[in-house]
């Protein structure tokens, strides 16, 4: 996170597993977007995202931020540009909430084997941001899903990055904190500069909260553009199989799904 | 509890174990079969002993042997803090990847072959240590690293037919030999001439300060090998840095003391227990900790059947068990 405004192009890659093919899929962004990638399970959107990310190197096509090939980064600096957060598991060693957070500093701790105070003024940051200050001192282990998913968030937002990357941030989330780290990566995404692509299975946070949309299925990108263009209901009941209404959400006009239920 | 690794918080630390380990040296070196007053012992490190029959017990005897101790006891608390963080499992210990069983396959064979080969039975023991680090480093990888699961499989499988191999040379040698190797498998600190402390203690120094630059690394690692990767860790390099290490200090602990057991496993625990799980904090209360209790341990071993020995390994096994069964159950409640 820069003053200046970093730009990500994903130009056509491709991956192909021995039973999946993600096929040639390209998008843009820039500082201040969200980006939603919304799709069935087994569409391809974490294989994507892990190509996104610079981790896994696509078998065609490239992805950029700011003219660099994120794939041919070393670990270090890619980690300082890159933030990736998925699913994780609570493990067997106890630390507490603040140092989980501040591994979120590795990547910028270079030669010194120990924190300065500007990694620590940021992983301050990060927990004020994603109101985990209260928790500074509990440990991981004691923390529900939900918690620990917002310390996740916290360690990759104290990364610094200039992309942030999340697979489900919300998985484990009630309705109030999923509006909120949704709300809150839209307000960080302008105000730090940073861009954000969100792997998320909520179709209608996506709606209210992305600037654009990538639906997928089955490894090939079907859709792109607003919540407008990519939310037709012929479309999204196709691929989710099942039958699908889309009207209005009454307070802020954005596109909202819905399911069709039979009268009972 | 967690004290939060700071430069000043490690130093404090490292500088309070120090300083109990010097006072836990001075009082072992006036235990024993002769009890040594202090004063004499004072008098003999700072070399105005003379030839006094104190000054031989305690430089030529005790001294040795307790930093021998420091040694093993730090290498061996080091490794298995080290382990633990590579194999992402707090209950790792040095010798679950076959190193102990190789160095002991090794220390067998050379007394088997007798003569003079016998007597460089350290030697034959750490290259067959070494042989085992390599073979199971080759056996254990995965995608191009040392992937946890494979790892423990390939030194559980090396050392389980190590022991078969074992048993089979025992048949093999005369009785008494049977009985020095036996004593040697349970850890003896009496063997080592000051002259090889000098080799030994260079490179276990070196290779603690190795582990501990990777410090932060391992702490990374704990989350898991993919969250250290998109966290900027080189995963591979820092597997294989932290295994060869580990192996080297297990090596050398074991060829030059025999299989001292529960140190590499109860030393990691408790340290965690008292400063937590930064390694940068860790680390250094594993390798002091681990130096006071062996160093505890051998000199109650020397001291409870006084004139005769017990093997130390017998000691931190009968000290060790009960201390293990109550952390189990304080982790399990």
């Amino acid at each position: 996170m820069t003053e200046s405004l970093h730009h990500l192009r994903v130009e056509g890659v491709s991956f192909r597993y021995p039973h999946f093919e993600l096929a040639s899929t390209s998008f843009e962004a820039h500082s201040g977007e969200v980006l939603a990638i919304i799709g069935p399970n087994g569409s391809g959107k974490s294989t994507l995202l892990e190509i996104v990310s610079g981790h896994l190197g696509p078998q065609a096509g490239k992805v950029t931020l700011d003219s660099a090939d994120l794939h041919r980064l070393p670990p270090r600096p890619l980690a300082r540009l890159v933030g990736l957060a998925r699913q994780e598991t609570i493990l067997l060693f106890s630390f507490e909430v603040r140092e989980f957070v501040r591994q979120g500093r590795h990547p910028h701790l270079g030669r010194s084997l120990f924190e300065s105070p500007e990694d620590e003024r940021w992983v301050d940051w990060a927990m004020e941001k994603t109101r985990l200050a209260e928790f500074a001192g509990r440990r991981v282990l004691e923390m529900s899903s939900g918690e620990f998913q917002r310390a996740v968030l916290a360690r990759t937002l104290a990364q610094r990055p200039q992309l942030v990357l999340l697979d489900e941030p919300t998985a484990n989330l009630d309705i109030g904190y999923q509006i909120e780290m949704f709300r809150l990566l839209r307000q960080l995404a302008i105000s730090e500069r940073f861009i954000a692509v969100v792997v998320t299975h909520e179709l209608n946070l996506a709606s209210e909260l992305a600037d654009e949309l990538i639906l997928m299925e089955r490894g090939r990108c079907l859709a792109k553009g607003t919540a407008e263009e990519v939310l037709q209901p012929e479309l999204l009941s196709r691929v989710f199989r099942t039958p699908i209404l889309v009207d209005r959400n009454p307070s802020s006009g954005r596109p909202r799904v819905t399911w069709v239920t039979a009268p009972h | 509890m967690t004290l939060p690794a700071t430069p000043r918080n490690v130093m404090a630390v490292a500088l309070a174990m120090s300083l109990l380990l010097v006072l836990v040296v001075l009082v072992s070196l006036t235990l024993g079969a002769v009890h040594v007053p202090l004063s004499q012992v004072w008098r003999a490190l700072t070399a105005r002993g003379g030839g006094s029959e104190a000054a031989i017990i305690v430089l030529d005897i005790r001294l040795p042997r307790i930093l021998l101790a420091i040694l093993v006891g730090a290498a061996l608390s080091v490794a298995g803090t080290g382990l633990q963080a590579l194999l992402r499992n707090p209950l790792a210990d040095p010798y679950v990847l076959g190193i102990s069983s190789g160095a002991a396959v090794g220390a067998i064979f050379a007394l088997w072959l007798g003569g003079r080969i016998a007597s460089a039975s350290p030697l034959a023991a750490f290259i067959g240590a070494m042989i085992t680090m390599l073979w199971v480093y080759l056996l254990g990888r995965s995608g191009g690293r040392l992937a946890s699961y494979t790892l423990i499989l390939a030194g559980v499988i090396t050392a389980s037919f190590l022991s078969a191999i074992i048993l089979f040379m025992l048949t093999l040698l005369s009785t008494r030999d049977v009985r020095g190797i036996a004593f040697w498998l349970m850890g003896d600190l009496s063997v080592t001439p000051l002259a090889e402390l000098r080799l030994l203690a260079p490179v276990v120094i070196l290779a603690i300060a190795g582990l501990y630059l990777l410090a932060k690394d391992l702490n990374v690692l704990l989350l898991g090998a993919e969250e250290a990767a998109h966290l900027g860790v080189n995963v591979a390099r820092v597997e294989a840095a932290v295994y060869i290490l580990a192996s080297l200090l297990t090596g050398l602990a074991v060829s030059t003391s025999g299989a001292i057991g529960y140190l590499g496993l109860l030393v990691p625990h408790l340290g965690r227990m008292l400063v937590g799980n930064d390694h940068r904090m860790l680390l250094p209360t594993a390798a002091l900790g681990g130096a006071i209790l062996l160093v505890l341990s051998d000199t109650l071993a020397r001291t409870a059947l006084a004139p005769s020995e017990l093997p130390v390994g017998a000691v931190t096994a009968v000290a060790g068990a009960p201390v293990f069964i109550y952390l189990l159950r304080k982790t399990a409640g």
